[in-house]
């Protein structure tokens, strides 16, 4: 398999012995938001407010009564348009978001690797970001410790693994974030456009991991405008439009069925970015 | 398909709606320990990022307590005409060293939920560990200032002069320096620790304060200023109009920062009232400021 936009090699994940125990099962979840236009909540605005009479609050529905079981072993693609709830659904399974309806039964540890990448704190060096990140994830100091070499090597980033994060590029930030997600040893890995920002080289490597992970029986969770990535490492596919779960099956049907319904051709440009 | 089966390395976890409610607060308490190492690695990062682990930010430490004392020291010695004396000294340094820790604890904790950004978004952990890593922080930076206050005890005890005031018409004298060694002073150590509980509560309190009003820390300072002005560190309480005394009851640093001050600098046993009254004040901010961050923390996340 070929990625026409990198010119990396993609291996197919997708063939391969799943096995029949769920490792992750949503029952009926919703997840409501209320947001106000506030950007800053402040108390100067709630007084404000309080002379006008009138909040302006707008409830967010980002997930509506969406449910499926995972098994272990798989690797799940999540495809939809910008705001359909693809990260929400993210949180809510790592335990960041509450549901508002629902359940959520997860089994495992899980590692995520989200939107923003790692890091806690933009001043602080790579070095203190990813302990502080694997801590933060439950990891021991000493596991860390033993880790840590690993961490910094796949992520390659050289003498900038002790320079503060805010000299980083983004693709390098990106590694980092990869690398640690990776080496926590997760039951259930959720990636969500992790591997947008990478270079060619480093695609393939976090490819060659995210495959020894779902090897050794790892689940995984997989959002990506990439549709072709999408059909080359999930065993599993499902659609969400408005925070609906429209589809679940097979990735190249799903992927068919959403890009009929969204119009656009499949052309080589959508399929490795949309 | 087979249901979840729980091993001992795949613990089952599952997650329901959040009703404002609390966790179960055994697993989460345990929870919150198993992860103390994170508190405590991000203060000593955030220290090592404000350059406190280098000779002259530690040195600054020092420095900076000191300095404050130099300013007091010559507010209340020249300014004021010498009249005041070393035991007044004393009470002011001890009163407002304990009160700057306070302070910091407040606006570090205030901040330390909302700028956690993507770790918070990105990371499911028990969010209580940053208002107590802020503490750690706070407290780590007051050590200094204590170190402070034992060298000028040092100084009044063994070389200090012993000014006299004697009352205009009874003409009985009082010595302005009592500072000497006792072992009353030990009592200091459980009021520092009742000072540190109370700390611990409002940087909780004030951190999820922080994720619904975004201008409370810049409002904090005046509320602070306010409230030094209202508690007796940089006068006696006994200079008090008998009214605002009664009102004290209502201050929880009246009994807090009173009985650090009487066990340090006066030597004396405070009275039990005190005692009681620092001991429910600052457990009970501690248990309301838990209690109020950890039934809302879930929700934080959304709001960041």
């Amino acid at each position: 398999m070929f990625d026409e936009e990198t010119g990396a090699t993609i291996p197919h994940i997708a063939e391969r012995e799943i096995s029949d125990e769920i490792a992750i099962s949503v029952q009926e979840l919703d997840v409501t938001y209320r947001t106000t236009f506030e950007k800053r909540p402040t108390l100067k605005q709630a007084v404000v407010r309080l002379g006008r009479g009138k909040r302006s609050v707008k409830t967010v529905e980002a997930l509506k009564n969406v449910s499926f079981d995972v098994s272990r072993g798989s690797v799940l693609g999540i495809v939809g348009h910008n705001g359909a709830g693809k990260s929400t659904l993210m949180r809510a399974i790592a335990g960041i978001v509450p549901p508002t309806q629902g359940r959520i039964e997860v089994v495992g540890r899980t590692s995520t690797l989200l939107s923003l990448g790692v890091g806690f704190n933009r001043s602080l060096t790579g070095r203190e970001n990813v302990i502080l990140g694997g801590l933060a994830a439950g990891l021991t100091k000493d596991e860390l410790e033993d880790r840590y070499d690993q961490i910094a090597e796949f992520a390659d980033i050289g003498d900038f693994i002790d320079a503060p994060m805010s000299t980083y590029s983004s693709g390098m930030g990106a590694r980092l974030a990869f690398s640690v997600a990776v080496h926590l040893d997760p039951d259930i890995l959720l990636i969500d456009e992790a591997l947008s920002t990478g270079d060619a080289v480093f695609k393939e490597k976090a490819t060659q991991r995210m495959q020894e992970l779902v090897n050794n029986s790892s689940t995984m969770l997989l959002i990506s405008h990439a549709l072709r990535t999408i059909i080359n490492m999930s065993t599993e596919c499902i659609w969400l439009d408005h925070g609906k779960l429209m589809m679940r099956g097979n990735p190249e049907e799903v992927v068919d069925a959403y890009t009929e319904y969204v119009h656009v051709k499949k052309t080589s440009a959508t399929m490795n970015d949309m | 398909m087979k249901k979840p089966a729980e091993t001992q390395d795949r613990p089952v976890q599952v997650f329901l709606p959040h009703r404002a409610g609390l966790p179960r607060l055994k697993k989460y308490l345990a929870n919150l320990w198993g992860r103390r190492h994170f508190a405590a690695e991000l203060s000593r990062a955030e220290m090592r990022a404000a350059h406190t682990n280098t000779f002259f930010g530690q040195f600054w430490l020092i420095i900076s307590p000191a300095l404050n004392a130099g300013v007091y020291f010559l507010l209340v010695s020249v300014i004021r005409g010498g009249s005041a004396g070393p035991n007044f000294f004393m009470h002011l340094l001890a009163g407002l060293f304990a009160f700057n820790f306070i302070q910091a604890v407040m606006s570090n904790g205030a901040t330390s939920v909302t700028k956690g950004g993507n770790l918070v978004l990105n990371t499911a952990f028990p969010l209580l560990l940053l208002p107590f890593s802020a503490l750690r922080t706070a407290f780590l930076r007051f050590i200094p200032s204590l170190v402070i206050l034992f060298a000028f005890f040092i100084y009044f005890d063994y070389f200090g002069s012993h000014p006299q005031e004697c009352h205009p018409s009874t003409g009985i004298c009082t010595d302005l320096n009592t500072i000497h060694f006792s072992p009353v002073m030990f009592l200091a150590i459980p009021a520092l620790l009742l000072i540190f509980i109370f700390a611990a509560g409002l940087s909780a309190l004030m951190a999820s304060v922080q994720i619904y009003f975004r201008d409370t820390k810049q409002l904090l300072p005046y509320a602070t200023r306010i409230w030094l002005y209202l508690t007796p560190v940089l006068y006696y309480a006994d200079q008090m109009k008998p009214w605002m005394l009664k009102c004290e009851i209502l201050n929880p640093l009246y009994p807090l920062l009173g009985i650090f001050s009487e066990t340090l600098v006066e030597g004396k046993t405070p009275p039990l009232t005190w005692w009681l009254g620092s001991t429910a004040w600052a457990f009970g901010t501690l248990i309301i400021g838990v209690f109020f961050f950890i039934s809302r923390e879930r929700e934080f996340a959304v709001r960041i």
